[in-house]
C-alpha cells in the first residue's frame, strides 16, 4: 500500500534531490499560531511535515523542545487538538505527508485503536514514537503498520550492524538515522562519519534514509543532503517560533526557504 | 482494570520482556537499547557468577554492616498497646539507608561492564549519598542529578555528595524533583552512552533494572524473614514499607510474597490529601501509562500528560511507581494505602519521643500505618516496619512544618 510518504520520495527521486523534513511542536505557542505556522511550512518548501505532539516529559529532548511543549500544553494542546490540525491543514493540502512525533503515553491513554483510527480519518501519514523501540512493536508498530500507517524507527550510532535488521523489520515510510548519541538540539557531530553510517544503513534497506537531530542551517542541509535521503530540521524551527521579536510565521517562512535552497543545492557538486 | 490471574507463585517475574503482567518493558530512545540489552547480558552473567556475589557479600558485610538488625521497638509498642512492632534497621547501614545494597551491587556491574563514569537521580538525596559513597570507594567520577526543590530542602545530603566528591547538578524543569532529575539523567544517558553507567535508584525504569534493585534490595526481606523466625519463632502477620519508586518495599516484601498467612501493606504519600494533585498515591489515585522505561501506574491527566505530585517527603515525591508494585496491587497480594503529610509528621516525633530513633520521613509514613493498625491488633500478634532510613537529613523540613527555627 502506498502512501502519501512513498509518493513524495519517490518524486524527489525522480527529481534527484533530497527531501527537506521540517519539524514543529504542535501548539505552540498557541493553536492558530501553529496551523499557520504548519501551513507556512509546506508553502515554503517542507517536502514532510513531522508534527511534534507535545509530553510533559520530553525524555529525549534538549531545553528547546523541551520549552515548546511546555508553551503547548500551557496554551491547552492535547492529543485529540493535534490531530486536528492535521485535518485543518489538509483542507488545502492533500499531499504533503505529516507524521506525527512524539512519546508513547498520550497515544496508550487516548487508547491505540481509537488513535489510529482517528489519525488515519485526519491525513496522517506515518508516526514517530521515540520511546518504543522495535521490542515493544506489538504496542503500536504493529496495529498501525495494519492501519496503512508508517512507522518511522529512529536508527542511532549505537544501532550497530546486528542490530541494524530488527531496526529496519517493521520500518516503512522511511528510517530516521539520528546523527549522534544525544538529545535533540545538540551540535552536529562529524559529517562525515554521518554519511559513512548514512552508506551502512542504505546497504541493509530500500527504504529513504534522513538524517536530522543537529542540523540548523541551510549550509548543514546541503552537506548532509548529499549523502543523505532527506535532511530534518526541528529546533531551529522551534527557536523561531519562540522568538517573539519576529512575526513567527514570517520568521519560518525565510528559514524554511533557506534550508530548502540548501537541499536544492546538496547534490550539484556530486552531479556527473 | 480486570484482575490478573493469581500466579503460582509472585516470586518468578518479571518475564523475558521484562514485564510483570502488562507492567514493566522497555520502553527507551533507540540509543539506550543496545545498552540495555548489554546491561541484561552482564547482568545475567553476574548475578550466576559465585565470584560477584562474593566480592558483593563482602562489601556488604564489611563496608555496609549487613545483616541490618531487626530491633523489636518496644517503646511505640507499649506506648501503642497492641501488636508487636519490630523495625528492619536499615537506617543502621553505611550512609544511612537501604540504597546502599543497590549501589553496591550497580557499581559492581558497571565496573563489569567496563563504564567510567557514573550518573544517578536523587529525590531525598539518600541514593544520591550512596552514589557518591560507591563511586568515591571505587575511584569513578560521578554526576548526580537532583530537583532543585529537593536540592533547598535536603541541604545536607547536598553537601554530604559534594564532599564525597560528587558533582550535583541542579534539575529546575517542573516542579525540580525526581521526576525531573530522572528526565534529565535519562537525556545525559542518551548523550554519554559509550562511557556512562546510569545508577538507578529504585525499583523502575526499563528492565531489567526493577528486576536488578530489586534482587539487590531483597537481602532486607531475605534477613528479616529469618530475624522473625529466630527471635519470634513464626513468620510476621503484617509487613509495613514505604513506597516511593518501592526499592526498600520490594526489598522487604520479595521473601515474603508466597508466604500467603503474611499481610503485606504498601504506604504511599498522601500529601495534603487525594481529592486534589497534592499527593504521590500513583495506585491508589493514578492509572496505568509509560513512563521513564516502564508501563507502571502514574499520576496523570485525561490526556496522558505526568501531572507533578506532592509530598513532605522528597524521596516519595514521585509521580509512578516501580512496576512489579503495579502488579502486586493489580493481582492484590500487597495492599497499598495513603498516609497524610501529617499523619507522618506525627509518627516521625513519636517514634523519635518513644524509641529514640529519628527516623527518615519516607520510613516514617510506614510507621504511621503501623501507629493506626497495631492497636487494633492482639498483643501476640507480629508487625515488621521497614525503617527504610535515618531521619537526620530531614530535621530541617521537620523544623520548618513546626514553625522552629534552627
Amino acid at each position: 500500500m502506498s502512501t502519501r510518504i512513498d509518493r513524495r520520495f519517490d518524486k524527489l527521486k525522480a527529481e534527484g534531490r533530497p527531501a527537506l523534513v521540517t519539524y514543529f511542536m504542535g501548539g505552540d505557542p498557541d493553536y492558530d499560531t501553529s496551523v499557520a505556522v504548519m501551513k507556512t511550512l509546506a508553502r515554503s518548501g517542507s517536502d514532510v511535515i513531522e508534527l511534534g505532539m507535545p509530553f510533559s516529559d520530553p525524555m529525549a529532548d534538549g531545553p528547546a523542545i523541551q520549552a515548546a511543549a511546555l508553551r503547548s500544553l500551557k496554551a491547552g494542546q492535547t492529543l485529540k487538538k493535534t490531530l486536528q490540525m492535521a485535518r485543518d491543514f489538509r483542507r488545502d493540502d492533500d499531499e504533503t505527508p505529516i507524521v506525527l512525533m512524539g512519546y508513547y503515553n498520550p497515544i496508550y491513554i487516548y487508547g491505540v485503536e481509537r488513535f489510529l483510527a482517528d489519525a488515519v480519518e485526519a491525513g496522517i501519514d506515518g508516526l514517530i514514537v521515540v520511546d518504543l523501540p522495535p521490542e515493544m512493536d506489538a504496542e503500536l508498530c504493529l496495529p498501525a503498520l495494519k492501519a496503512g500507517v508508517n512507522f518511522i524507527r529512529l536508527a542511532t550510532p549505537t544501532t550497530d550492524d546486528k542490530r541494524l535488521p530488527k531496526v529496519l523489520e517493521n520500518t516503512s515510510g522511511f528510517v530516521y538515522y539520528v546523527s549522534m548519541t544525544g538529545i535533540t538540539g545538540s551540535a552536529l557531530s562529524n559529517t562525515t562519519e554521518v554519511s559513512a553510517a548514512v552508506t551502512r544503513i542504505k546497504s541493509h534497506t530500500d527504504l529513504p534514509v534522513c538524517v536530522g537531530f543537529g542540523v540548523k542551517t541551510a549550509e548543514q542541509a546541503r552537506v548532509i543532503g548529499a549523502s543523505a535521503d532527506g535532511v530534518v530540521v526541528g529546533t531551529a524551527i522551534v527557536n523561531v517560533v519562540a522568538d517573539t521579536s519576529a512575526d513567527p510565521v514570517e520568521a519560518v517562512a525565510a528559514l524554511v526557504g533557506e534550508l530548502a535552497d540548501g537541499v536544492r543545492a546538496s547534490r550539484l557538486a556530486v552531479a556527473p | 482494570m480486570n484482575k490478573p490471574a493469581e500466579p503460582n507463585s509472585f516470586r518468578t517475574g518479571p518475564d523475558e520482556q521484562g514485564m510483570f503482567g502488562i507492567f514493566g518493558g522497555r520502553f527507551v530512545a533507540e540509543t539506550l537499547m543496545p545498552l540495555i540489552l548489554d546491561l541484561e547480558k552482564h547482568w545475567d552473567e553476574a548475578k550466576n557468577d559465585p565470584a560477584f556475589r562474593a566480592e558483593l557479600q563482602e562489601l556488604s558485610t564489611f563496608y555496609a554492616g549487613r545483616p541490618s538488625k531487626l530491633y523489636f521497638a518496644e517503646g511505640l509498642t507499649r506506648h501503642l498497646g497492641g501488636a508487636k512492632i519490630y523495625f528492619k534497621r536499615e537506617d543502621l547501614n553505611h550512609t544511612g539507608s537501604h540504597k546502599i545494597n543497590n549501589c553496591l551491587g550497580q557499581i559492581l556491574l558497571a565496573k563489569r561492564m567496563g563504564k567510567t563514569r557514573i550518573i544517578a537521580e536523587t529525590g531525598a538525596g539518600q541514593h544520591g549519598v550512596a552514589s557518591a559513597t560507591v563511586t568515591a570507594r571505587f575511584g569513578l567520577p560521578c554526576v548526580v542529578y537532583m530537583g532543585a526543590t529537593d536540592v533547598e530542602r535536603q541541604k545536607p545530603n547536598v553537601f554530604r555528595m559534594k564532599l564525597l566528591g560528587a558533582e550535583v547538578k541542579a534539575v529546575s524543569a517542573g516542579h525540580g524533583t525526581l521526576k525531573d532529575a530522572m528526565n534529565e539523567a535519562l537525556r545525559d544517558w542518551v548523550t554519554n552512552v559509550h562511557d556512562t553507567y546510569y545508577l538507578i535508584g529504585t525499583a523502575a525504569g526499563p528492565h531489567p533494572y526493577p528486576e536488578l534493585v530489586r534482587d539487590f534490595q531483597s537481602v532486607i526481606g531475605s534477613e528479616a524473614r529469618a530475624q522473625i523466625l529466630e527471635q519470634e519463632g513464626r513468620l510476621p502477620d503484617v509487613i509495613v514499607a514505604a513506597v516511593g519508586g518501592g526499592s526498600n518495599a520490594i526489598g522487604l516484601f520479595h521473601a515474603f510474597l508466597d508466604d500467603r498467612s503474611v499481610q503485606i501493606v504498601g504506604i504511599e504519600a498522601g500529601g495534603r490529601g487525594l481529592e486534589g494533585v497534592e499527593h504521590c498515591a500513583s495506585m491508589n489515585a493514578g492509572k496505568p501509562g509509560v513512563l521513564h522505561g516502564n508501563r507502571t501506574y502514574l499520576l496523570q491527566n485525561d490526556d496522558g500528560q505526568i501531572i507533578d505530585g506532592h509530598s513532605i517527603s522528597a524521596g516519595l515525591d514521585y509521580p509512578g511507581v516501580g512496576p512489579e508494585h503495579s502488579w502486586l496491587r493489580d493481582t492484590g497480594r500487597v495492599d497499598y494505602l495513603p498516609i497524610l503529610d501529617d499523619e507522618a509528621l506525627e509518627a516521625f516525633q513519636l517514634t523519635t519521643r518513644v524509641e529514640g530513633i529519628i527516623p527518615a520521613l519516607e520510613s516514617a509514613h510506614a510507621i504511621a500505618h503501623a501507629i493506626k493498625l497495631a492497636p487494633t491488633m492482639g498483643k501476640d500478634q507480629v508487625m515488621i516496619v521497614n525503617l527504610s532510613g535515618r531521619g537526620d537529613k530531614d530535621v530541617h523540613t521537620v523544623a520548618k512544618m513546626l514553625g522552629m527555627e534552627i
